[in-house]
């Protein structure tokens, strides 16, 4: 191989090109900051902005994200026309951006507006043209603001690309452009797996968290109200970098004392629910490991992908854990434990958690979480809105003493607080696993840790060969599942979470400009693991006085597991293919939904329909096309009358017609 | 009136299997399809959405994109006036004009609550040389005047009332 060292000159000075995927990334080599609100490293280069515009001595002016750096180039980032061009671009931007920066929740860490310092744009030369959208408030995790975007795409590449779900997209064209769901439905009607990623990447305030910081405060000053609050472990790590701390910095003592200092009662931690869901989904596995059943075990933990499960693997769902997510163990065990020992009722024990997650908001209104209609957890806030209410109430991060958790929901071993990085799960449920295998065994199995998306590992304990793998990004965990599906790879234990690199990533949490943020953060997740008296959830002696007292198995069962349901992925009405418009005899319903298509729904319609044609029966038929009957794994399904015939044949169904004749 | 749905709904079926549920074909496919339907309804591109295997929003973003593309119903009668530069320096907002009043349509509201007409403006027909030109569904009327659009449409209202008597 060719060994010539090869550079460009970047503004004067000279820089070794060595792995830069394209000039962007050598001209920040070199220390020059450019702008940019297209460019992010992990989605592909989409060149629309046209911010990053450089000047290549002899080629002109180029996008640098999309040009690749070559051997003897001359770069300019900086030029007086290039200077022009790029504030007449944040101009034109902000002619046609709602500009209420003061009420904007993305004011201060907005790019638009970063950008638009940085240039020194001082005045819009022209004139101002809104077109008024109304906000999107259909979703429970996410608040869409059109008249924000600026149509940089970031979130339509980030949803497809990482996440393969695709629920935000490009439509109409020219002027008319605009990034919209589908049919112009609310984003919660939608696929969406309320994971955020898209409000992470939206450089301005189109996408965010849906707010309930409202809610907490009023709880909070509602006297007639206990008010108890959950910490999840990648807000600890995270949460200091809104106040100055390197990522990975923990803060967990500012943040219990802030919280006490707002008026919470109790200040608890999510990890003694993480504990727990060890212990539940330890045992569930090592169950089906010893009866070779519904391998392998999917994790559970991660609402996001919970919901992508249950719209696109309808079929896998009995894999799928039946164990609910540390928030919701730790709420329904919080709202059953307290009201008791408080003697008050449940809807004065108000279960707020603090979590690096959207998705979580969503969990958190599931119906099957709520007992009497009142939920297991009130409200859920993302670092982001904590880190907005310590500001709101004046307290200095900085200066504040330090605290420590409530007991006993506040103790946790090591095993709990690394959950919040993708291979904690795993890590902390084998330590069990080994832990109850073979006496003695206290293996830290580091194996799962790093940053790759898909960690694959065999682990002997024992006698027992266990093949476990951990995918994050959904994107990544559906090529895993395909695979696993076409019987090429076989697993005993399959950790999924949606966000790269685990909730440390959060679509709750701060974004970072700092390269390493996520794999510092995962860091300060293992310190504070190592810093810990127990690293075997089983050894948490609180959890211990629990079931010992007062889970017994069916208490367990009820408050700390769930079921599955298939989900539709976009609300809609069915079709009507035939209608007839009186004396109808028979009235068919075909599910169309992914998994019966895919189970040959339609030649099972084309049959029925030849069928039919050929008794004479079409005039007579209203045939009805739905969308998913929710029945997926009995797919495909059609119903005559009202009767739903499973793996529906063409004999099957003529049988039945035949006998309603 | 006849009951067209099935034949529809297996059309957009055999355009799929005709296809191979490939989505490079997505735009060939939904051309097919509007071919039965006259637009593109939501829940049939739902459904080729999750025939293709691709996300709806997807499907959504190439049938607004392409102005050949309708989502909404059209009237039995798609009338169409050009107003590429030959149509338009011969006059043709006046028959525009005639069409729009004689059939309460406007900019906004293009096709009538009967569903028998949809009045459209294209930029270009390639047929400058006819100049101006107003297209029926696939007939092309070519030196138009406004006498002859009332007359054209006179004709079509006559067709109508027969077809309705029958």
């Amino acid at each position: 191989m060719d060994m010539k060292t090869r550079t460009a000159v970047i503004d004067n000075v000279t820089v070794l090109i060595e792995e830069e995927k394209n000039l962007l990334e050598l001209v920040r080599k070199a220390n020059i900051e450019l702008p940019t609100f297209c460019y992010h490293s992990e989605i592909s280069v989409y060149g629309a902005c046209r911010m990053c515009m450089v000047d290549i001595e002899g080629r002109g002016i180029l996008p640098a994200c999309s040009t690749k750096p070559e051997d003897g180039m001359v770069v300019s980032t900086n030029t007086s026309q290039i200077r022009e061009m790029r504030k007449m671009i944040i101009e034109l931007m902000l002619a046609s951006h709602d500009q209420s920066c003061t009420t904007c929740p993305k004011s201060g860490d907005c790019r638009l507006q970063n950008i638009a310092k940085q240039l020194g744009v001082e005045k819009i030369r022209f004139k101002q043209v809104n077109t008024h959208h109304e906000l999107d408030l259909s979703s429970d995790a996410i608040l869409r603001d059109p008249n924000k975007c600026i149509l940089c795409g970031d979130c339509v590449r980030v949803c497809s690309e990482i996440q393969s779900v695709g629920a935000l997209d490009f439509a109409y064209r020219g002027a008319q452009a605009k990034v919209v769901t589908s049919f112009n439905k609310g984003i919660g009607e939608v696929e969406c797996v309320n994971c955020g990623q898209c409000i992470k990447v939206c450089p301005v305030g189109a996408l965010m968290p849906k707010y309930q910081i409202n809610d907490v405060w009023k709880s909070v000053h509602d006297k007639s109200k206990t008010v108890v609050v959950q910490i999840a472990p990648a807000v600890r790590v995270a949460l200091g970098e809104y106040f100055g701390y390197k990522p990975g910095t923990t803060t967990t003592g500012q943040i219990i004392s802030a919280l006490r200092r707002m008026g919470f009662d109790k200040v608890y931690d999510t990890c003694f629910g993480a504990d727990l869901t060890v212990l539940e989904e330890g045992r569930e596995f090592l169950d089906r490991y010893s009866k070779n059943e519904n391998l392998p075990l999917f994790t559970s933990c991660c609402p996001a992908w919970v919901k992508y499960a249950e719209q696109y693997y309808p079929d896998l769902l009995s894999h799928l854990s039946t164990c609910r997510s540390p928030q919701q163990m730790f709420g329904a065990i919080c709202k059953d434990q307290l009201v008791n020992d408080l003697g008050i009722s449940r809807e004065d024990l108000v279960v707020v958690s603090i979590m690096p997650c959207t998705a979580k908001k969503f969990e958190a209104r599931r119906d099957e979480f709520k007992v009497d209609g009142n939920p297991d957890v009130d409200h859920v806030i993302t670092t982001k809105e904590l880190s907005i209410m310590i500001k709101e109430s004046g307290i200095d991060l900085n200066k504040i003493e330090l605290g420590s958790f409530d007991m006993p929901f506040g103790f946790t071993t090591g095993a709990g607080v690394i959950f919040g990085s993708s291979g904690g799960v795993s890590e902390a449920v084998l330590r069990f696993a080994g832990h109850t295998l073979q006496k003695g065994l206290t293996g830290e199995f580091r194996q799962f840790r790093g940053n790759d998306r898909v960690k694959v590992s065999e682990i002997e304990i024992g006698d027992k060969k266990l093949r476990l793998a951990v995918v994050s990004g959904l994107a990544n965990a559906k090529k895993l599942i395909d695979k696993i599906r076409k019987g090429e790879e076989h697993y005993d234990l399959v950790e999924v979470m949606a966000c790269c690199g685990g909730c440390i990533n959060g679509g709750g949490q701060p974004v970072s400009n700092e390269i390493n943020a996520v794999s510092d953060r995962s860091k300060g997740l293992y310190d504070n693991d190592k810093m810990l008296q127990f690293h075997v959830s089983s050894d948490n002696p609180y959890i211990k006085q629990l079931y010992n007292e007062t889970l017994d198995h069916d208490k367990a069962h009820k408050l700390l597991h769930t079921a599955y349901e298939n989900r539709r992925r976009i609300l809609q009405d069915d079709i009507i293919i035939n209608k007839v418009p009186e004396d109808k005899k028979l009235s068919i319903t075909i599910c169309f939904g992914t998994s019966c298509f895919l189970r040959g729904a339609q030649t099972l319609y084309t049959q029925v329909m030849e069928y039919l044609t050929e008794r004479d029966l079409l005039d007579k038929t209203e045939f009805t096309a739905s969308f998913c009957g929710k029945q997926c794994k009995k797919g495909p399904v059609l119903s005559v009358n009202g009767k739903s015939i499973e793996h529906c044949t063409l004999e099957m169904a003529v049988a039945e017609i035949e006998k309603i004749l | 009136m006849r009951n067209d749905f099935p034949v529809k709904f297996d059309r957009v079926c055999e355009v799929l299997d005709k296809h191979k549920c490939d989505p490079n074909k997505l735009i060939a496919i939904l051309q097919e399809v509007q071919e039965e339907y006259k637009y593109l309804p939501e829940d049939i591109m739902t459904y080729i959405a999750t025939a293709l295997g691709i996300s709806p929003g997807s499907v959504f973003g190439v049938a607004t994109f392409y102005s050949h593309f309708t989502l909404e119903p059209k009237g039995k009668y798609v009338i169409k006036v050009c107003d590429g530069t030959a149509c338009h320096v011969r006059k043709s907002e006046e028959i525009l004009k005639v069409l729009e009043k004689e059939l309460g349509l406007s900019g906004r509201k293009k096709t009538s609550d009967d569903m028998i007409f949809t009045l459209e403006t294209v930029a270009c027909l390639g047929a400058c040389g006819l100049a101006p030109v107003v297209v029926v569904n696939d007939e092309v009327h070519g030196s138009m005047t406004k006498e002859k659009t009332i007359e054209l449409l006179n004709r079509i209202r006559e067709q109508e009332k027969q077809e309705n008597n029958k």
